[in-house]
């Protein structure tokens, strides 16, 4: 199978064009650096299949981030039969930057100008048959967003990529003709392919490259100390620069007509000029996150009820309906928000669906064991996390609103001075906020860091925003401490624990910044992209892609667990069913309990106290068993050993329970509550981000990054039970902190003068 | 000598010579920032920094500190 490459500047469409050419829903967003990874697919329209690699979007192939280098080599190794480079014409200049460098590779390269769409709508105008013949290859219109031209961009592609192409380059003719000439005889004589192409990069001073021909370096240096510009001086890269855009201006650029000159200001700039104001920006973009969260979790939307004091439905004596039931998943003296009530929505619909299953196995038959592991273990585990799924997925089309429209690359400009005091540029920001959806892609997105230091702190802080998978986490121990413990406010529960996500990775960055990550801060250089406003289809794609992966794992991984995790608490190590207590989980929960008692769910909880520990144990496979394995222990306990409570929630059941076991108020474990859910919140997150952190991080820095977390959760947890159980213990952890603080700065004032 | 880093918001000028450590001289090269270009300074970030830059027909954004490698001439 002939196999093409889309090479092209970030946010020129290239992922659009290749979910359009593959039919593929990869996804999509509008900010520089959405592909981090190259993509595969194949286009199956012509006469022979072609597979498709989409690779990240790069502006120059002088690597300047990882994914950069990713999408270079991938050109130079993999050797491509045709390199389809998309063009984003409505930034025609700064795209055939990138053109002119592809060129120089000994590769068929066929020009797709993307964006024709918006060219036309603005009244431009561009003469593709010229700017064909003076590239010297196939130049085609499309759009890759209307699915337009894309036959033809395939047709020609596959013609043109049945012969061989020599590279040229546009620097012939110029100052530097004779250097590259003589790089190239060299390189030649050594054997190199591409010779041209590496000759250039060679006389650029390119890192890799000069890593790669140590002998010819010498060779460049010698000729450079005869080589005097007169505007340049000996500055051989800016001069080769200058010569590729004074070419694009002088060959290029007049082929493109525009409309009206000069500087224009579009609807985007006028959204833009109220969203990065001086005065109203930043309050914008608060109202904006809080939006996001109240849409998505509150129970009071808008705060309607308390407003016009709804009357709850037990006092309006409905008939107890379906209906009804429908109408408290909307409703209940307070308006629900949309994404608490497509909870609510799925959670009736699941549990009627399992109440019926369930009576389906009892009445075929079934033995005892068997109708405990559907309802206990599977039907439970499930149901805790599929109610979640409706609620999740609106969280993160609301980002990926933020995303396709162009604002989240503002953010990161509004925030890059503040982040800078932080330690890290704004750019961090972007895959930091993706964290609150998954942490698996906002890791990946990572590699868009131009610096290390910068990409390992961002890394080990992304699980400290809360992911899609810890909000059932959040929401139920919440629930259940307002409910059981009768303390506090969920809403403010939950809110306050974000709130706490962000400072611990606040905290954990000013530190690891004056510590083991010290240096400067990298360079912002950004493009901002045009805002638009985001497709139906982009956006169910995006969706989709993400919500894809919690599906996947309720029904792989977190099945598979929960199935687990029952047949440990059912059965003993003599392989017989038992009391939980006596179960194989018992006894493993019960043999790490000490280990938690300073976090406050530990020992002092007594003899059913080892349940949580299990439950954080399971965790560290997916955050979503955290609740499942409270709702399998709970439906365990509740058989056995205490009388069903309705309508309670199951961690409520739980730490009720809990409470008279040990002869204690269900009021005082709420301090311990709390530090259960930090802990969940701040330690080791699922399998599948460490898997992704040992993926995107250098050799070596894993271990560090895993006991990183380890500490960061067993720390924050026991300072927040402490404080939370003792008031008086904030002075000594603020003593501590202080005396820390100073020990740093002394220790690396020290360093400074050696 | 004038820096972009010294420009005021609204002002246009022309690229006369780029400094700077060699990994941020070539990003801001490979961004299109060459001798000549016509700059126009859009915007500063809420917090000053920061800045916006409207060059070869798109948007751009660069902290002070980068904008100071970069000097700037009234004509091209």
């Amino acid at each position: 199978m002939r196999k093409f490459a889309l090479v092209g500047n970030p946010n020129s469409g290239k992922t659009t064009l290749f979910n359009s050419l593959t039919g593929s829903t990869a996804h999509v967003g509008n900010w520089p650096g959405v592909t981090v990874d190259k993509k595969v697919g194949v286009y199956k329209k012509a006469s022979e299949q072609v597979e498709i690699v989409d690779l990240p979007g790069i502006y120059s192939l002088s690597p300047y981030t990882s994914e950069e280098v990713i999408s270079r080599n991938y050109i130079l190794d993999e050797k491509p039969e045709c390199v389809i480079n998309i063009v984003d014409v409505t930034n025609l200049e700064r795209n055939l930057y990138l053109t002119t460098q592809i060129m120089e590779i000994d590769v068929p390269v066929v020009v797709a100008l993307n964006m024709m769409d918006m060219l036309e709508r603005q009244g431009d105008k561009i003469d593709e048959k010229q700017l064909e013949k003076r590239l010297g290859v196939p130049v085609i219109k499309i759009s890759a967003f209307k699915s337009e031209g894309l036959d033809e961009l395939m047709d020609r592609a596959i013609e043109f990529s049945k012969n061989d192409r020599k590279g040229v380059s546009v620097l012939e003719g110029g100052e530097l003709e004779h250097l590259i000439g003589d790089v190239r005889i060299a390189l030649e004589g050594q054997g190199v392919d591409n010779s041209l192409f590496h000759a250039v990069k060679l006389v650029e001073n390119d890192e890799i490259e000069m890593q790669m021909h140590p002998q010819t370096v010498k060779m460049v240096d010698d000729f450079k100390k005869t080589f005097d510009s007169e505007v340049f001086g000996s500055d051989i890269d800016a001069l080769v620069a200058d010569a590729r855009y004074k070419h694009i201006s002088k060959y290029y650029s007049p082929l493109l007509v525009r409309s009206n000159k000069g500087i224009k200001f579009s609807k985007s700039d006028k959204a833009d000029r109220v969203l990065t104001n001086k005065w109203v920006g930043i309050p914008i973009f608060l109202v904006i996150l809080f939006g996001i969260f109240h849409l998505t979790f509150s129970e009071n939307f808008l705060w309607l009820g308390s407003i016009f004091n709804l009357p709850t439905i037990e006092s309006l004596n409905l008939p107890d309906t379906f209906w009804t039931s429908l109408l408290a998943c909307v409703y209940d003296g307070v308006i629900y928000s949309p994404g608490v009530i497509l909870f609510n929505l799925m959670e009736l619909l699941t549990s009627t669906l399992f109440e019926y299953l369930g009576g389906l196995i009892e009445s075929l038959g079934a033995s005892s064991w068997v109708i405990g592991l559907f309802n206990d273990g599977i039907f439970a585990g499930l149901g805790g996390i599929l109610s979640f799924i409706p609620q999740i997925v609106f969280l993160l089309l609301l980002i990926s609103i933020l995303e396709d429209s162009g604002y989240m690359a503002r953010v990161a400009f509004i925030l890059d001075k503040l982040f800078r005091k932080f330690g890290v540029s704004g750019r961090a920001f972007i895959p930091m906020i993706m964290g609150f959806g998954c942490s698996v892609p906002a890791m990946i997105n990572t590699r868009t860091l131009a610096d290390d230091r910068e990409k390992i702190m961002t890394l080990r802080v992304i699980p400290f925003f809360t992911c899609g998978a810890k909000v059932p986490i959040l929401v139920a121990v919440a629930g259940a401490i307002v409910s059981a413990c009768g303390f506090g406010n969920a809403d403010i529960i939950t809110y306050s624990m974000y709130v706490l996500g962000l400072a611990v990775a606040v905290i954990s960055i000013i530190l690891m910044r004056s510590t083991t990550q010290k240096g400067e801060i990298a360079p912002f250089i950004m493009e901002l992209p045009a805002y638009h406003a985001p497709s139906f289809k982009n956006l169910m794609i995006h969706m989709w892609d993400k919500a894809k992966h919690y599906i996947e794992k309720a029904f792989t991984i977190i099945l598979f667990s929960t199935i687990l995790i029952w047949f440990l608490s059912n059965f003993g190590w003599d392989w017989k069913m038992c009391e939980i207590d006596s179960s194989i989980l018992a006894s493993i929960g019960k043999f790490m309990q000490p280990i938690f008692t300073p976090l406050g769910f530990g020992s002092q909880l007594g003899t059913y106290g080892w349940v949580f520990v299990v439950a954080a144990i399971t965790g560290l496979i997916a955050k979503e068993n955290v609740i499942a394995t409270f709702a399998t222990l709970a439906g365990c306990i509740g058989a056995t050993l205490i009388a069903t409570e309705d309508g309670a929630f199951e961690v409520a059941e739980i730490i009720r329970y809990i409470a008279s076991d040990i002869n204690v108020s269900a009021y005082s474990l709420w301090p311990a509550m709390i530090s259960f859910i930090v802990f969940n919140m701040t330690t080791i997150p699922c399998f599948a981000s460490v898997a992704t952190a040992r993926g995107e991080l250098k050799k070596g820095t894993a271990k560090w990054t895993i006991l990183f977390w380890v500490l960061t959760s067993y720390m924050t947890s026991t300072i927040v039970y402490l404080v939370l159980s003792w008031w008086w213990t904030s002075f000594i952890v603020i003593g501590i902190a202080i005396l820390s603080a100073i020990c740093i700065k002394i220790h690396n004032k020290r360093a400074k003068v050696k | 000598m004038k820096k972009l880093s010294e420009f005021f918001i609204g002002e246009i000028g022309y690229v006369k010579k780029v400094y700077g450590e060699n990994r941020i001289k070539r990003r801001l090269f490979d961004m299109g920032i060459t001798p000549g270009t016509q700059i126009f300074l859009r915007k500063k970030a809420p917090l000053g920094d920061p800045l916006e830059i409207t060059l070869r027909g798109y948007e751009l954004t660069l902290r002070k500190t980068e904008a100071e490698c970069i000097e700037m001439e009234d004509k091209a």
